[in-house]
């Protein structure tokens, strides 16, 4: 029987994540993001799991990967300031390969911006926010019940990609209450466990059939060495310029390759649809609600929205691209996503971009006007 | 050479060390490793930390469960780990730039939480590895690449500020005496708390160059001329004690230890 939950969006967040496993809680202060931190702070302990509040932004998501590597499913999370602090830190999580899941509420920028409002100014953050390359995978929820769910899913895709994935909330839905069904046997995966001997572990030989190397936690029999040094499969640094390019083309491919298991969307009104508005996360809120008006008045409008912004589902896009006249892009930054929308598009129709960045989310009548201004 | 015993706590294979001949570190590495076998500990419960810098390449050579993290922030990976799984032996080495210029917030929340870490900091007053930048540690008016004229910042004396942020033990040695370095580490060991053992060590390549103390041997000889044992050292002045080196034991109390603290949270929660 699902249970019938009433709940904000960042309570969600933190229910999703204990639901999916998550022992281990690392964190600091920031607005709107602490409900995360202050949920895990009661709840942790009662299932025998560990909360911290460290002295920084840069230490919150340290002590996660330190917990993590000792294989104790582990979570951060904050908002625009301290994302930007904890880039480097996530950089590490990517090379160590170190599953954890960051949640980051967004809010106004650049640097302290806007604390409660609401703004979609990380998302090209989310992917290219910390130095040097690798495969991002980010969650953009719109209900709670999405903050829920996709919060266990974001934990499974860090324990089977062995990586960081990422949750990006917004204010808007970080605040909201919401009636949630909370379904039960929701799926649980966990990392893949070394099947050799301690002797014969090699800590980062991947798995040909994925990509991704067998993780043992410390502590658990296996003795290896984590470092964010670019290494070989022993997880020594190494400066070889084969062991380099393996390692590097193999934290790509091992998210690539699994791209159609990872990429999530969903359409409204989209099969005939003359004009689609592509939104995400708070603002599809509002688009539904002017898809649902601009119908009742006959126009043919329609509605796509990314559940994972990363990877874009470019190829889901690029289809209905040759089928609708105009694709307008609503969102709250000065135009982000926006590029992502063109890269899939490809040209197959005019891209329109509709920013808006005064700390206000869209209203239905906004984006109803901004879609008769094209149409 | 090493004791077997010693040698199995060595990743032999990924010799030779980054470290140039004459470094004081591996004296540090040695007597770690002597205080781990002495205290009977079991590499697989064992966890090694470091940040970034020449100090910070120990891990790699010692084969336990090691993680070189990323740089200042050693500690707050470690204490992650020692949180998440309490029953494992954490050791945390850093360097003087790496523990009290990048990494000073979380060095010194380690200190205050009492978190059973065992941090070795290996004071060599250089960034040695970026070339022989000055760090908090380098003695005011010596010289560095980024002090051509002199240093000019005070010198930061990391065991005071250990002892004002509520590390339970806290102890200075030098790479000139590494028996009293390995029972300062076995101290720190089996101190149930957050330990701090600074360990003076040498960089004839980047600080010797530019201060006179240019081969390995003139620093071992620096610290046999200038070190002032902690009960000399009450006897004697202020001026007396400038450009000494004081060594010992400075704090070794009782306190509330973090994961322990947190555990009784637990059970007083789940009741």
């Amino acid at each position: 029987m699902p249970k019938v939950a009433f709940w904000q969006g960042n309570v969600a967040i933190a229910q999703g994540a204990l639901a999916a496993g998550c022992r281990f809680f690392g964190g600091y202060p920031i607005t709107p993001s602490s409900e995360i931190a202050e949920t895990m702070a009661e709840e942790l302990p009662k299932l025998g799991g560990k909360f911290i509040q460290m002295e920084d932004e840069i230490g919150g998501i340290a002590a996660a990967i330190g917990a993590s590597i000792s294989g104790v499913k582990a979570m951060t999370a904050t908002s625009g300031p301290g994302f930007s602090l904890k880039q480097e830190n996530l950089g590490f999580a990517y090379i160590a390969e170190i599953p954890l899941v960051v949640v980051d509420v967004m809010r106004g920028g650049p640097s302290t911006g806007l604390p409660t409002k609401v703004s979609q100014q990380d998302v090209m953050q989310a992917r290219w926010g910390t130095h040097g390359d690798h495969g991002t995978i980010a969650y953009v929820p719109s209900s709670i019940k999405e903050m829920y769910e996709l919060t266990v899913k974001a934990f499974n895709m860090a324990e089977r990609f062995r990586q960081p994935v990422l949750v990006l909330g917004d204010e808007i839905i970080g605040h909201m209450r919401e009636k949630v069904l909370v379904e039960d046997g929701l799926e649980i995966v966990n990392r893949k466990r070394p099947v050799v001997a301690p002797d014969e572990f090699v800590p980062y030989k991947a798995d040909p059939s994925d990509d991704v190397p067998f993780m043992a936690g410390f502590g658990e029999g296996y003795r290896w060495h984590a470092t964010g040094l670019t290494h070989n499969d022993w997880g020594f640094p190494t400066n070889n310029a084969a062991d380099i390019e393996k390692k590097m083309l193999r934290l790509m491919r091992k998210v690539d390759r699994f791209r159609d298991d990872i990429v999530e969307y969903d359409t409204y009104e989209a099969d005939d649809a003359e004009v689609l508005i592509v939104s995400y996360g708070s603002v599809s809120r509002s688009a539904l609600r002017a898809v649902h008006e601009m119908r009742q008045q006959g126009m043919k409008v329609g509605h796509f929205r990314p559940i994972t912004i990363w990877p874009f589902p470019d190829k889901e896009l690029g289809a209905y691209a040759s089928r609708v006249k105009k694709i307008i892009v609503p969102e709250l930054n000065c135009g982000q996503m926006v590029t992502e929308v063109e890269r899939a598009v490809h040209g197959k129709c005019p891209v329109y971009s509709k920013g808006l960045v005064n700390g206000e989310l869209f209203k239905p009548s906004e984006i109803i006007a901004a879609v008769k201004e094209v149409a | 050479m090493p004791r077997p015993e010693v040698l199995n706590w060595i990743r032999q294979q990924f010799f030779p060390h980054v470290w140039c001949p004459g470094c004081g570190h591996g004296i540090i590495m040695h007597a770690m490793i002597r205080a781990l076998v002495a205290e009977g500990k079991d590499p697989t419960q064992t966890v090694l930390a470091s940040g970034i810098g020449c100090s910070s390449r120990m891990p790699g050579y010692v084969n336990t469960c090691t993680v070189h993290t990323t740089h200042g922030r050693s500690l707050a990976f470690a204490t992650g780990i020692k949180l998440a799984k309490p029953e494992l032996t954490v050791l945390d080495v850093m360097g003087d730039g790496d523990c009290s210029a990048i990494g000073g917030n979380h060095f010194i929340h380690a200190c205050r939480r009492n978190i059973d870490i065992t941090a070795i900091i290996m004071n060599n007053n250089i960034y040695g590895m970026t070339g022989g930048q000055a760090s908090p540690t380098t003695p005011q008016g010596s010289y560095a690449t980024t002090a051509p004229y002199g240093a000019i910042d005070p010198t930061f004396d990391l065991c005071k500020l250990a002892e004002g942020a509520g590390a339970s033990f806290i102890a200075r040695g030098t790479i000139a005496n590494p028996v009293q370095c390995e029972q300062l580490i076995r101290k720190g060991i089996q101190n149930k708390g957050f330990s701090v053992i600074e360990i003076l060590s040498s960089c004839h390549t980047q600080y010797g160059r530019k201060n006179k103390r240019r081969r390995p041997i003139d620093n071992i000889n620096f610290f046999k001329e200038n070190v002032v044992p902690l009960a000399k050292a009450k006897t004697m002045s202020p001026e007396e004690l400038e450009g000494k080196v004081v060594t010992g034991e400075f704090v070794n109390r009782q306190s509330p230890e973090y994961t322990e603290q947190y555990q009784k949270l637990i059970e007083r929660v789940r009741g």
